[in-house]
């Protein structure tokens, strides 16, 4: 069951193991029609294709007046070592309540999640609060910052708290607020910056230890395009550093960066796509840039 | 393509090479690079229609060339073009015919119309990133970052056409 089954095409133009992942998506029953199928999973695989994250059959039910209300219902997936993943959706399909559950910020109602070999689910909060701090990244779609920290302070607690040095944790901190570009921030209080350069914190913060495994809500859910387009920068530089990355997230041009887009419905997976590298023949330039009149 | 002629010509008189090659220093990779014949045809239809006119210079060492320069009746249509507000794109018809009459069409999966659509959009998206990567010119960068929200746009109505339909 954990064996991806590189069949090494990827497809052409986004094609990728067309029917495969829908058809599993639709079965949800616990990865019966994925499993069995097309390798659908191998199409990119990080180092080894070893499997970093699983979940299986994963639900959520919250109790609303008298009645449970389901929010995820049955989501097997597997996320390899080193893996881009990008998660999309309606509102209201599930993407946020699948981070948390994966994140260890919310129990599940069933199912089974495993890191790196080891099952997960049952964890308690404070073991799951260790979990965090060594091998997961965590971005909320609501910053989160310790607000009577200084930004420096924020990354470097992340540092800290994951087992890095003072030092280390010093020149990690400067690394990735140069990149994000708020180097000159270092010193301020988060209240004292726009929504999108919080936003930007967090996402230090969260790649402060480099974890194995960032999982992000909506990243670029405030930004700019300029500041989008940084935030992307730094996903496609721990990418290639071969941290694996689960987000969820609206912004197509994250989606297409990733690996593999997973589209929620209904607390399902409709789709689970393997997107091919990029072409650059002429047809690939959508009909918008085509000279007209 | 009149009008970026009739606008390339309204600066100074050219022939049809030194207009391709003013075309493709002007856009870089963002357009397709347009076609020397079809660059011909088009002045021709432009002489024809009293826009531009045309005359033979002759080159010592080469064969003449035709150098083509605006006529009033251009500059009058190359100015209304410029003040006249464009049409955006319209909305992708095909695809919202076939998803509404696929199922009279005999296909019932919807959903698998939907997801073949994205993936068709995501992998354009991955595209143009790649293209945005090179991209070297302010002009080029902002034409790509206009087809990119454009799919923006078209994948976010995907979504609600899934949440309306299915």
């Amino acid at each position: 069951m954990t064996a991806a089954q590189p069949d090494g095409t990827a497809g052409g133009a986004g094609t990728g193991a067309d029917g495969a992942g829908r058809d599993g998506g639709a079965v949800g029953d616990g990865g019966v029609g994925r499993d069995g199928g097309v390798g659908r999973d191998g199409g990119v695989v990080g180092a080894g294709g070893r499997s970093l994250l699983q979940a299986r059959g994963l639900a959520k039910t919250f109790r609303g007046d008298g009645h449970g209300v389901p929010a995820v219902r049955g989501i097997d997936l597997q996320l390899s070592h080193g893996e881009f993943v990008a998660v999309t959706g309606p509102s209201g399909s599930g993407k946020s309540t699948l981070l948390h559950m994966l994140g260890g910020l919310e129990p599940p109602t069933s199912g089974e999640i495993w890191l790196d070999g080891r099952r997960v689910d049952g964890l308690s909060q404070a073991q799951w609060a260790v979990l965090r701090r060594r091998h997961i990244g965590f971005v909320f779609q609501f910053f989160n910052l310790v607000t009577n920290m200084t930004v420096a302070d924020n990354v470097e607690l992340a540092a800290l708290m994951g087992g890095q040095n003072r030092r280390q944790a010093r020149q990690r901190r400067v690394e990735l607020l140069t990149e994000l570009g708020l180097a000159g921030k270092a010193d301020a209080a988060p209240s004292r910056l726009s929504g999108g350069e919080q936003q930007r914190v967090a996402l230090a913060r969260a790649l402060a230890n480099r974890p194995s495994l960032l999982l992000a809500d909506e990243p670029t859910g405030n930004l700019d395009s300029a500041a989008s387009r940084i935030v992307l920068r730094l996903i496609d530089h721990a990418h290639a550093e071969g941290q694996a990355i689960l987000l969820v997230t609206h912004d197509a041009r994250i989606a297409a960066a990733a690996d593999r887009v997973i589209s929620l419905f209904d607390g399902m997976i409709a789709d689970d796509a393997v997107l091919a590298e990029p072409a650059r023949t002429p047809d690939m330039v959508p009909s918008v840039l085509r000279l007209s009149g | 393509m009149r009008m970026p002629l009739l606008a390339l010509l309204a600066k100074e008189p050219a022939h049809g090479y030194e207009l391709k090659t003013q075309l493709e220093q002007i856009f870089g990779e963002a357009y397709p690079s347009p076609n020397i014949g079809q660059i011909y045809v088009t002045l021709q239809r432009l002489e024809r229609d009293g826009l531009v006119r045309s005359q033979d210079v002759v080159q010592a060492t080469r064969p003449n060339k035709r150098v083509y320069e605006l006529t009033a009746a251009g500059r009058e249509a190359l100015a209304s073009w410029v003040d006249r507000p464009s049409e955006g794109p319209r909305i992708r018809d095909d695809f919202f015919m076939k998803l509404v009459l696929s199922q009279s069409a005999g296909s019932t999966d919807r959903m698998g119309l939907l997801n073949r659509q994205r993936r068709h959009y995501l992998g354009q998206m991955r595209g143009l990133s790649s293209l945005a990567a090179s991209a070297t010119k302010p002009i080029e960068r902002l034409l790509i970052e206009g087809a990119m929200l454009h799919l923006q746009a078209d994948l976010d109505w995907l979504q609600r056409c899934q949440e309306e339909l299915l």
